[in-house]
């Protein structure tokens, strides 16, 4: 276990990438106490800012509100970071593998273009997460995004596999562009979910706004919502699947791109 | 002063094939002798005169407009660092300007023409040529949709249009004249085409794209301007398109002309499931021309970013491609589109394409008239031309990369059947001596006593893993060595070639008007200042005949 302690948080952001387990996991205390950091354009040490403890392991907790600390876990391919606060933004973009923990919020750009492991973040996070950077073709490609509260614009703006669950509300534009993978949506969201979604399912467990190119298909309880709910249930978040408390509204859009994507929204007996 | 001994010389111009001698240079150019100074041991080299590129897109609006379109391309771009004289910068698809100085120096190249500048965006691409160091620059005016001109020569008023035209290239501070998709541009703003030589295209009545091409070709003649009318004939990239590139070379007889890009217009079939190798047609063609010139515009499976002023043609592609599309309306004067593109071996299409560009290379006859480009970065970036030359120089290699592709694809082309081989001193030609000549810059492209010292050194085996082009040992510019060992290790400021033809000085009161009319900016701002070149050098006009 690397224990990395923030000094003091710096004013401007502090681009981190050296905050991996596929950088920390041979180097000696020493050796990580020297890795680069850029805050703005400056070159620094990871020790200009943070307490270090311990050496050569892929665990590393970071301490302290790391919420203007970029890149953490950029593109990580094992091991964990457990960060006891807040993280900035492009938390484990572009990681394959590993664990990231946050009991805070994180901020934009959570897994962007990510294609493998687990991130979990308790607190709230912003936009795009899961998302395709300006400019590319595909966002998240595999992996878990877990979302203890709420979430900004854009989520899973081009993803094409993998899941990202939000318990809290979520914002426009979510799956936008979207071509495949799963969102979950524990309080539905805002305005024009699954815009231009080619394909890929969307579930909300609440009513949320559909857009006029979103066609009703049928009611039922899908299949695949068993086996995604014994998956999600081992991570702590549970989605409903009997049929004896509801069923899915199915809608399929967006068919002005024309897209082969759909809507699953939940609605209870009674309801 | 400067010798560079012991290396096997390719000086096509001066007949000199793979002689060993010594080279002499001072004050930035080859002379008979020197007495002292730095010698290079260039034993076991091969010494080549600069590269010349007489089709690329390295600056101006439309470039730049295209960086901004493909960021994730950038993302993962060869980087260049900033220390010593070297600036930083990104390769890629459409790599920053100080970068662009250094690859093509970096390959063996030292003088390159931007083939498409619109005069409302001549400062932009002044700007980005200024930054562009090491290579000296030249480029090319946008003429053949220019309403203005379009409009005298609806009227038949070619001796107006001829001042016209030199006006605007005084004005624009460039080096010749550049028609794209005659007619079609401009029928575009009304989301049409000129697809057809001898029809009128929407907004005239009696003009066709036959009467801009050959009314064009006449008035660059008539200015006796170094390089003839650089043409992008109608009907790019269009399947079938044989018929109107072969009409297009007839309707040139007896005036000069330059053919860009030849491989996006030598398809045959007539749909996209039908299209084939039209590459044998438009060779031959081409080799009873020996009034034209041309250039590859070979294409390179991967990556590349499709930019052009040819705006319907963009739009088509992007209707196949689905992906991004950038459009711009430049006024009165152009148009351009950008679409990102990645050429596949498994596509049918895109294989012709490539085998397409390699025939041409191989079936024209005559290495003087054929260059090689590849319309960068349409068919693919410059960086690549190493590529190029080893698929022309090693017939093996060629048959390999042929068997990779679809059955349906090799039915189609003719490449397999080809077995010629480039030598180097036809390379020397293709990729030096041939478009320095065609561009009518006389101190280009050759080794002769009083020729620019821009000299590439190569090592006569490729190092591993690269081609026999790709890392030139030394790079020598204007007498300065620029690459060494395969590093940019001095930069310097290359020049910029322009031409003053002259015009009737009371052309500008004609065209004032007109102009106050229809475009968004002060007539005063229009023309480039002279200042903004930092090192313009002025071509001499050709001689009457």
């Amino acid at each position: 276990m690397i224990t990395l302690t923030l000094k003091n948080a710096p004013h401007v952001p502090l681009e981190a990438e050296a905050l991996s387990p596929d950088v920390m996991a041979t180097l000696s205390n020493e050796a990580i106490r020297a890795l680069p950091v850029l805050l703005g354009k400056r070159q620094r040490r990871l020790d200009d800012f943070f307490h270090v403890e311990g050496e050569a392991s892929d665990e590393l907790a970071i301490e302290g509100d790391a919420a203007r600390i970029k890149w953490i876990g950029r593109g990580m391919t094992r091991g964990r970071i457990s960060i006891a606060g807040n993280a900035g933004m492009h938390l484990g973009a572009h990681m394959s593998g590993g664990t990231i923990d946050v009991s805070g919020n994180a901020s934009d750009w959570v897994g962007g273009e990510m294609s493998g492991g687990l991130i979990r973040v308790a607190g709230n996070v912003g936009g795009q997460i899961g998302a395709a950077y300006r400019g590319s073709h595909t966002g998240m490609r595999g992996g878990t995004i877990l979302v203890g509260g709420t979430a900004g614009l854009e989520v899973g703006m081009r993803m094409k596999r993998g899941i990202i669950a939000v318990r809290g509300l979520v914002r426009d534009f979510a799956g936008l562009q979207m071509k495949g993978g799963t969102i979950v949506l524990g309080s539905g969201a805002e305005l024009r979910t699954g815009a231009w979604m080619m394909r890929g399912t969307i579930l909300s467990l609440r009513p949320i706004p559909l857009l006029p190119t979103f066609s009703y298909a049928a009611t039922y309880v899908p299949t695949f919502v068993r086996v995604y709910a014994r998956h999600l249930g081992a991570l702590g978040f549970s989605i409903p699947f009997e049929e004896s408390d509801g069923a899915y509204r199915r809608y399929t859009g967006d068919t002005s791109v024309p897209g082969k994507g759909e809507l699953l929204v939940w609605s209870p007996h009674g309801a | 002063m400067l010798r560079i001994t012991g290396g096997r010389v390719y000086d096509p111009a001066n007949g000199v094939d793979g002689v060993v001698k010594d080279l002499c240079i001072e004050d930035g150019r080859v002379v008979k002798n020197v007495e002292s100074g730095r010698t290079i041991n260039a034993s076991g080299m091969m010494v080549f005169p600069g590269g010349v590129d007489v089709h690329t897109h390295v600056a101006g609006g439309a470039l730049n407009f295209a960086r901004g379109l493909v960021p994730e391309n950038q993302r993962v771009a060869r980087k260049f660092l900033h220390g010593g004289d070297r600036r930083s910068g990104i390769g890629g698809m459409t790599p920053t300007t100080f970068a662009t100085g250094y690859l093509y120096a970096g390959m063996g190249w030292t003088t390159v023409n931007e083939a498409a500048v619109p005069v409302l965006s001549a400062k932009h691409t002044h700007e980005e040529l200024h930054d562009t160091p090491i290579v000296d620059k030249s480029c090319l005016l946008l003429m053949a949709n220019n309403e203005i001109v379009l409009d005298l020569l609806e009227a038949g008023d070619l001796e107006r249009a001829r001042h016209v035209v030199a006006w605007m290239i005084s004005a624009a501070k460039v080096y010749g004249v550049k028609a794209v998709n005659p007619g079609g541009v401009a029928a575009w703003k009304w989301g049409k085409n000129a697809s057809a030589l001898h029809e009128s295209f929407e907004g005239y009545s009696s003009l066709t794209p036959a009467k801009i091409v050959s009314g064009l070709a006449q008035i660059v003649d008539d200015l006796q301007l170094p390089h003839p009318l650089h043409l992008h004939c109608n009907n790019l990239g269009v399947p079938g398109n044989v018929a109107t590139t072969i009409e297009t070379m007839q309707l040139l007889e007896g005036r000069r002309a330059h053919l860009a890009h030849l491989q996006f217009h030598a398809y045959g079939g007539d749909s996209w499931t039908t299209m084939r190798s039209g590459a044998a047609a438009v060779a031959e063609a081409f080799n009873a021309h020996p009034n034209l010139t041309t250039d590859a515009g070979a294409v390179l499976f991967g990556d590349a970013v499709t930019i052009t002023a040819d705006g319907p043609w963009q739009h088509l592609l992007y209707q196949l491609t689905g992906r991004k599309w950038g459009n711009l309306d430049v006024e009165n004067e152009t148009g351009c589109g950008i679409v990102p593109y990645v050429y596949k071996d498994h596509n049918i299409v895109n294989a012709v394409q490539w085998a397409v560009g390699l025939e041409l290379l191989l079936l024209i006859d005559d290495p003087w008239r054929v260059f090689l480009t590849t319309d960068h970065p349409n068919g693919g970036c410059f960086w690549r031309y190493p590529e190029i030359v080893q698929l022309l120089m090693d017939v093996d290699f060629r048959k390999e990369q042929i068997k990779k592709l679809p059955a349906a694809a090799r039915e189609r082309i003719v490449l397999a059947d080809l077995d010629r081989q480039y030598s180097l001193y036809e390379i020397a030609i293709i990729t030096s001596a041939g478009p320095a000549r065609s561009l009518g810059l006389s101190r280009k492209g050759h080794l002769g006593a009083g020729a620019d010292a821009d000299v590439a050194i190569y090592p006569e085996q490729p190092d591993e893993g690269g081609f026999l082009f790709s890392y030139p040992r030394y790079v020598i510019k204007a007498g300065a060595v620029v690459v060494e060992e395969g590093d940019v290790t001095a930069v310097t400021e290359g020049r910029e070639f322009i031409v003053q033809p002259g015009y009737d000085s009371g052309i500008a009161d004609f065209i004032r008007p007109l102009f106050e009319q229809a475009y968004t900016m002060s007539f005063e701002n229009y023309p480039v200042e002279i200042e903004r070149l930092k090192r313009p050098e002025q071509i001499t006009l050709r001689p009457a005949e």
